[in-house]
C-alpha cells in the first residue's frame, strides 16, 4: 500500500526541513497550573486567615436578616456576616449563624450582646433610619470578659446602655412601672444625663426594680442624697398660689421619664453614690423631696357618726402636719348600742414627726419599752382623739387630725395592749359646729319675743303722751320767747343804723374832723418855720429876729434872696 | 490494509503555515524551508500541554465560582452575588429565560468543557478507537463554545461601566470574575493546544 503511494507524495524535488534552534520545553506548560495552584492556595490560605470564629445568635424572629447579606456591625465596621439563618430545634426561635472576620474574634466573648438594627420609631425618637434602604443589620456591643463563647442569645430590642458608654449604673425600687420603659431619659435639673437601662418584675411580684444608666459626666451629681421620682405625665396641682402645672419636657408627658435632684437642704457629708446603690423611685417630686417615711405603723379609729367624703388616701395629720394615709374603712355593727361604728384603718409614718418622734423614741428607750405605745398611752390620757375633719369646705372631704383635745372626755374604750393600737376618737369639727349651730338656734327660739313686743309697745304709748305734753305746753311758750327776741334784734338794728350814719363821708362830724386836721397840719408847718430857724440862728432865741429876717409866717427865708438876686 | 495512507506513513510532514510538504528527515527540530515556521507531524507536546492548562483552568474555577463576582448596589441595598448566586436571583425574580442563558454560559459551559476536554485528553492517550468521529465532534464543539463563554465577564464589565448612579444604583466588579475570564482563557488556551489529529492516532481496526 505505501510502495504504491509512495512515488506519488515523495517526489525528487521534496524539500528537506532545516533545522531550527529549539523551542522552549513543553514541560514550562507546567508552571501554568503551578502559579494557578498557587494562586488558589494563597485564596484559600487568606480566606482561613481571614476566617474568624461562627457563632450562632438566636432571635424571636428573622426579620430583615438575610443570609450571605446582612452583616453584623461594630461601630459601623463590618465585622461579620449572616451565613445561614434556619429555626431552632422547637421552632421557637431563629437561629442565626454569623462568621466573625478574624480581627473580630474577641468580640465573641460571654457577655457580648448583638441585637438586630431596624427603624424603629418611639415616642422617645427615630432610630435606624438608614436600615430602611441598606436594610437591618445585626449591632454588636462588645463585652469586657474574656471568656470566649460562641452561642448567643440576641436582644430584641437595641440596649440602651452600651459596654462601652462611661458612667454608671443605679438601681431604683418602685412600686410599679409607671409610664417608664428601657430608654426612658433621666433627668436631672431637665437636662437628660442618663437612660433607663432596663427593669424587671420582683421575685415576689410585689414591686418593680428598675436599672438606670446615667452618663459620666453627670454620674458624679448622683450622691448618697439623691432622691428620684417618677417625672412622667403632666402635674397639675392646685394651691393658693394658684394652677402650678409642672412637666419635665414634652418628651416626658408622652413617654414618661425618671429625674433626680438633691433631698431640700444642706448635705454636709454628701458624696457622689457608688455603682449600682438602690434607691426608691417616688411618684412625685414632693413624694421624693419629702423627709424619709420610714417604717409606717398601723392604728385604727372607730368613729361612730357618718363619714361621707373620707376616703382612703386621705391624709392622717397630727396638729396639722401629714404624718398618715387612710388605708382603709369598714363598717362594722355593734350589737350592745345597736350602731353602726366605722373603723378607719391608717398608715401613720412616725419619722415625718421629725424630731418629736426621734425624741419619743428615746424616751421611751429610756423607760424600757418595747415600742411607742406606751407614750401613746399617756398621750392618749392627756388627750390625744382623733377627729374626722373637712378639708374641703367644696367637696366635703374629711381628713383624719390627730390632736391633744384639752378636756376631752375620759376615753372608755382605749386599751394600751391592743394591736393594733385603736385610738379615741372625738366627733368631727364639722359635726361640732352643727351641734352649736343647734344649740344656738335652740336658745333663739327660747327668746321671748312676744312678751318683748308687749312691752315694746306700752313703751311707745307712753312716749306718744309725753310728745303730745312738749307739743302743747312747751311750744307756745317758746314761741312768746322768740317774739321777744325778735324785737330786740330790730331794736339793735336801728342803733347800727344811726351809727352808719354818723360814720357816713358827707355827715357833719366828719366835716369838723376834716377841718380840725387842716388846722393841725397849718399848726404843723408854722412849727416846723420855727424850728428851722431856730436851728439857724439860735441865738435869735436870746437876742431875738434879727432885721432882715424874713416873716417866720410863710416861705423860708433862704427862698427870697435867692428870687431877689435872679434878676 | 484499506486504510488510507497517513503523512508520517508516507514520511513527510506538512508545513502548517504555508502548506509547504516536506520529507520527514527525523530531525530533532525541523523548520518549514519556505517560510521558516517550525515543522511537526503533530502539535509538540499537545497531551501536556492541554492537561496542564486545563488543570489551570479548573484551579481557577473554583474561585470564580465561591467569590462573587459582581456587586449591585442599588438604593443603599449591597448585593454580592457569585454566579449561582446570581442565576438563583435572576430565577427567584422572574426573569428564568435569562437565568438560563447565564446558567448555561457561565456553569455549563465551562464545565462541558472541561469534560470534554478531560475525555479527549484521555483517550487520545490511550490510543482508543473508540467514538473517533463523535470525539472529533466534540472537540469542534469545544472550539466553537470556547467564544461564547465570556458572556459573564462581558456583563459585569458592560454593567460597571453603565451602570453608576452612586447611590441610587452601581454596579461593581469583585474578584471572581477575574478568576472566571482566567478560567475561560485557559480552557481556550487548552481546547487550542490539543491536536485534534490525536484522536485519529492509533491503530485502525474498524477500516
Amino acid at each position: 500500500m505505501t510502495d504504491q503511494n509512495t512515488p506519488n507524495v515523495s517526489g525528487p524535488n521534496l524539500p528537506e526541513p532545516v533545522v531550527k534552534r529549539r523551542r522552549v520545553n513543553a514541560s514550562w506548560i507546567w508552571l501554568v497550573p503551578a502559579v494557578a495552584a498557587l494562586i488558589g492556595l494563597s485564596l484559600v490560605i487568606n480566606a482561613w486567615r481571614q476566617q474568624g470564629p461562627a457563632i450562632t445568635i438566636s432571635f424571636q424572629t428573622a426579620q430583615g436578616l438575610e443570609s450571605g447579606k446582612t452583616v453584623v456591625k461594630y461601630k459601623d465596621v463590618v465585622i461579620g456576616k449572616v451565613t445561614s439563618i434556619r429555626l431552632s430545634q422547637d421552632h421557637g426561635k431563629v437561629v442565626v449563624k454569623v462568621d466573625l472576620d478574624k480581627s473580630a474574634s474577641d468580640i465573641a466573648v460571654s457577655d457580648s450582646r448583638f441585637w438586630v438594627v431596624r427603624p424603629r420609631i418611639g415616642l422617645g425618637g427615630v432610630s435606624g433610619i438608614d436600615t430602611l434602604l441598606s436594610g437591618s443589620f445585626i449591632g454588636v456591643d462588645v463585652g469586657k470578659s474574656s471568656q470566649p463563647q460562641t452561642d448567643f442569645v440576641g436582644l430584641e430590642a437595641p440596649p440602651s446602655v452600651l459596654h462601652d458608654s462611661r458612667g454608671k449604673s443605679f438601681t431604683l425600687q418602685s412600686g410599679d412601672l409607671g409610664s417608664l420603659d428601657i430608654g426612658s431619659p433621666v433627668y436631672y435639673r431637665r437636662i437628660q444625663v442618663g437612660r433607663v437601662a432596663s427593669y424587671k418584675l420582683d421575685d415576689n411580684g410585689k414591686g418593680v426594680t428598675l436599672q438606670i444608666f446615667v452618663d459620666s459626666p453627670y454620674d458624679k451629681f448622683v450622691t448618697t442624697e439623691s432622691r428620684f421620682w417618677n417625672a412622667s405625665g403632666v402635674d397639675v396641682s392646685l394651691s393658693a398660689d394658684g394652677l402650678k402645672l409642672n412637666t419635665q419636657s414634652l418628651a416626658t408627658v408622652l413617654a414618661g421619664g425618671v429625674a433626680f435632684n438633691d433631698a431640700p437642704g444642706p448635705h454636709p457629708d454628701e458624696k457622689p453614690a457608688a455603682e449600682n446603690t438602690t434607691y426608691t423611685l417616688f411618684d412625685t417630686e414632693a413624694n421624693a423631696m419629702a423627709p424619709p417615711d420610714g417604717e409606717p405603723r398601723y392604728i385604727v379609729m372607730r368613729f361612730d357618726q357618718p363619714l361621707r367624703g373620707l376616703a382612703v388616701d386621705a391624709p392622717v395629720e397630727f396638729r396639722g402636719i401629714n404624718f398618715g394615709r387612710v388605708v382603709s374603712i369598714r363598717m362594722d355593727y355593734d350589737e350592745k348600742t345597736n350602731q353602726f361604728p366605722i373603723y378607719v384603718g391608717a398608715l401613720i409614718y412616725p419619722d415625718r414627726l421629725g424630731r418629736v418622734h426621734t425624741k419619743l423614741e428615746a424616751i421611751a428607750k429610756s423607760r424600757g419599752d418595747s415600742d411607742e405605745s406606751q407614750i401613746v398611752t399617756t398621750m392618749v390620757a392627756q388627750g390625744l382623739r382623733a377627729q374626722a375633719k373637712v378639708g374641703n369646705l367644696l367637696t366635703g372631704q374629711l381628713f383624719i387630725s390627730l390632736d391633744i383635745v384639752p378636756h376631752a372626755l375620759k376615753a372608755t374604750d382605749y386599751n394600751p395592749n391592743a394591736r393594733p393600737l385603736q385610738i379615741p376618737t372625738i366627733p368631727g369639727s364639722f359635726d361640732k359646729l352643727q351641734e352649736q349651730m343647734a344649740q344656738i338656734v335652740d336658745k333663739i327660739s327660747k327668746i321671748p319675743f312676744d312678751a318683748i313686743g308687749n312691752n315694746l309697745n306700752h313703751t311707745l304709748a307712753d312716749l306718744d303722751s309725753t310728745l303730745k305734753q312738749v307739743n302743747g305746753d312747751l311750744l307756745p311758750a317758746f314761741h312768746e320767747t322768740l317774739k321777744g327776741a325778735n324785737k330786740t334784734l330790730s331794736a339793735a338794728n336801728q342803733t347800727l343804723g344811726t351809727a352808719n350814719s354818723a360814720l357816713s363821708a358827707d355827715s357833719p362830724l366828719q366835716q369838723n374832723l376834716a377841718g380840725t386836721l387842716q388846722e393841725l397840719q397849718r399848726m404843723a408847718r408854722s412849727l416846723r418855720a420855727l424850728t428851722d430857724y431856730l436851728n439857724t440862728q439860735p441865738s435869735s432865741l436870746i437876742r431875738g429876729r434879727g432885721k432882715d429876717a424874713p416873716l417866720p409866717d410863710t416861705g423860708t427865708p433862704a427862698a427870697q434872696p435867692q428870687q431877689g438876686s435872679k434878676p | 490494509m484499506s486504510a488510507l495512507p497517513r503523512a508520517h506513513e508516507l514520511g513527510l510532514i506538512g508545513c502548517h503555515v504555508c502548506g509547504q510538504v516536506c520529507r520527514d528527515n527525523q530531525l530533532l527540530d525541523p523548520a518549514c524551508p519556505r517560510c521558516g515556521s517550525s515543522l511537526h507531524r503533530r502539535k509538540p507536546y499537545s497531551c501536556a500541554r492541554t492537561w496542564a492548562l486545563l488543570i489551570a483552568a479548573f484551579i481557577f474555577y473554583i474561585p470564580a465560582n465561591v467569590l462573587p463576582i459582581m456587586r449591585t448596589v442599588s438604593l443603599g441595598d449591597v448585593d454580592d452575588n457569585t454566579i449561582l448566586s446570581g442565576v438563583v436571583e435572576l430565577w427567584v425574580k422572574g426573569s428564568p429565560d435569562l437565568a438560563v442563558i447565564v446558567f448555561t454560559a457561565s456553569i455549563v459551559v465551562p464545565m462541558l468543557k472541561f469534560l470534554v476536554l478531560a475525555t479527549l485528553l484521555l483517550s487520545a492517550q490511550r490510543g482508543t478507537p473508540w467514538a473517533r468521529r463523535q470525539r472529533s465532534m466534540l472537540y469542534r464543539l469545544v472550539e466553537f463554545i470556547g467564544y461564547w463563554s465570556m458572556l459573564d465577564v462581558f456583563v459585569v464589565s458592560l454593567l460597571t461601566a453603565l451602570v453608576q448612579f452612586g447611590f441610587f444604583s452601581e454596579v461593581a466588579p469583585l474578584p471572581g470574575v477575574v478568576y472566571f475570564g482566567l478560567t475561560v482563557v485557559l480552557t481556550m488556551l487548552a481546547s487550542q493546544s490539543f491536536d485534534p489529529r490525536l484522536i485519529w492516532d492509533c491503530k485502525d481496526e474498524d477500516d
